[in-house]
């Protein structure tokens, strides 16, 4: 093979390229941070329930006790935050949030929604994501901001007070950390069922194209 | 939830039995109970076999832990005030809390009781209640933040400890205060000097302009509005001010140490 041949294959390659190696390294390191985080915040939540109706079994927690699972919730925290900020660095800097979640439209929504519902929406080409995935995308990014910024309020209520205070106050911060957390679990609900109805888009996120 | 309820013995406390029976277990097990769902959860998913096993994750989880102590004690501010409420906002009835029921809260006769003082302190003598209510103090309406996630608000006056410290001539440069306290089975407690030497850090005598009840820590609570409830020591016999760091009733369970808010 000539150098030059080898060097169109190797263009070749890095084209069909659909998730880059940092976009996958950081994903699956933000799901093991966020499982961590959900179970462990679940057993805390159990401490001091929100709502006397709902409390979760310990079949979806972690840590065993209270004090179990603050060790790990204060403990993934650290992980799902550098990853967070690493992730939000690199996307703004190397242009990928524009050019994969802009533009988004009410319209372009509405319309890839009811193609998606009428299974007439095309997965050819997974470099390129729909109205729906940017929709969803770009608002769990969004949600993944209040969700550290709230948990920050509930942490350091003195220390962070004006924090707290944007939020409404500890108690309201609590709610909001709460529904924050069920919004992202109702995301990945649907992240996963797509990932596993298009089976090429999670190969993609594994090896890359 | 309506299930779990009748699952409950009436008159039995489920924190203290949960408790009692943890203290049965051997100490292998109760080292595993910890991390609990670690070996089926997403650990396992995680490493997808058993290379972090329970008790090397247990190491890590404590180590994070004291990595924590040191950021908060970074983070903290020893000039930022935790906000004030009106008296309006104070939370009826302000709720009891321990790890037993309130007719366990220790009954001190405030005639006998006295405050014992030691470690780094130029005076060493007890302080009675007569002589301590004499001493200058505050009131404060502060946010109490348990570690359960709920909070209250309350009123409590006393005296700046740091003016107690002054008073007893403390060494400030040492660590932690480390208090002892009348509930069953021993309460203690360390307390970063600079939390200690917070303005807001007060010896509580009262509670709602009312001597402290029984309830709520009489004679003496160490009020901290900087930090989580378990952090506020309440029926307090005695402070040693040390450099060593001698752990404390629900730290030593796995409670982070500085909990600070």
């Amino acid at each position: 093979m000539t150098s030059l041949a080898a060097a169109e294959q190797r263009t070749a390659t890095a084209s069909r390229v659909i998730q880059p190696a940092w976009v996958r390294v950081m994903h699956w390191t933000n799901a093991v941070a966020i499982i961590l985080m959900i179970m462990s915040g679940l057993q805390i939540y159990d401490a001091s329930p929100l709502f006397n109706s709902l409390t979760f079994s310990r079949t979806v927690t972690l840590g065993g006790w209270l004090g179990g699972a603050l060790l790990w919730h204060f403990a993934a925290m650290w992980l799902l935050m550098v990853n967070g900020l690493a992730y939000l660095v690199t996307g703004f800097v190397t242009g990928r949030f524009k050019k994969k979640l802009l533009p988004i439209s009410p319209r372009g929504v509405i319309s890839d929604a009811v193609a998606a519902l009428t299974f007439r929406l095309s997965h050819d080409d997974l470099s390129k994501y729909n109205q729906v995935q940017r929709l969803l995308y770009a608002g769990i990014i969004a949600v993944g901001i209040v969700i550290v910024l709230s948990g920050l309020s509930i942490w350091k209520p003195v220390q962070f007070q004006y924090l707290t205070a944007l939020f409404g106050g500890y108690d309201i911060a609590r709610y909001v950390h709460f529904f924050c957390m069920s919004t992202i679990v109702a995301f990945l609900a649907i992240h996963v069922l797509l990932a596993v109805l298009v089976p090429k888009s999670l190969r993609a996120m594994i090896i890359g194209h | 939830m309506g299930r779990l309820r009748k699952l409950l013995i009436p008159g039995v406390d489920k924190k203290l039995l949960v408790r009692d029976a943890t203290r049965l277990m051997p100490d292998l097990t109760r080292r595993r109970f910890i991390s609990g769902g670690a070996s089926f959860g997403a650990l396992t998913l995680l490493t997808g076999c058993d290379v972090i096993d329970s008790d090397s994750a247990e190491e890590m989880l404590k180590k994070v832990s004291k990595f924590n102590d040191a950021v908060q004690a970074f983070i903290f501010n020893p000039h930022a005030l935790a906000p004030t409420f009106p008296e309006s906002a104070i939370t009826k009835p302000f709720p009891f809390n321990a790890y037993y029921e309130v007719d366990d809260a220790p009954d001190i006769d405030g005639k006998d009781w006295k405050l014992e003082v030691s470690g780094l302190v130029e005076n060493k003598k007890a302080w009675t209640l007569d002589e301590l209510y004499k001493l200058p103090q505050q009131k404060q309406v502060t946010r109490h933040i348990c570690v359960e996630g709920w909070s209250a608000i309350g009123s409590w006056t006393g005296t700046p400890l740091s003016y107690f410290l002054k008073v007893i001539g403390a060494d400030t440069t040492a660590k932690y205060c480390w208090f002892q306290c009348a509930d069953k089975d021993g309460y203690n407690s360390p307390l970063d000097m600079e939390t200690a030497l917070h303005p807001q850090t007060i010896m509580a005598f009262r509670f709602a302009d009312e001597i402290l009840p029984r309830a709520y820590g009489f004679p003496m609570k160490i009020r901290v509005p900087t930090k989580l409830g378990f952090k506020n020591p309440k029926y307090v016999i005695s402070m040693e001010v040390t450099n060593d760091y001698k752990g404390g009733y629900w730290e030593d369970q796995g409670y982070n140490s500085f909990s600070g808010s």
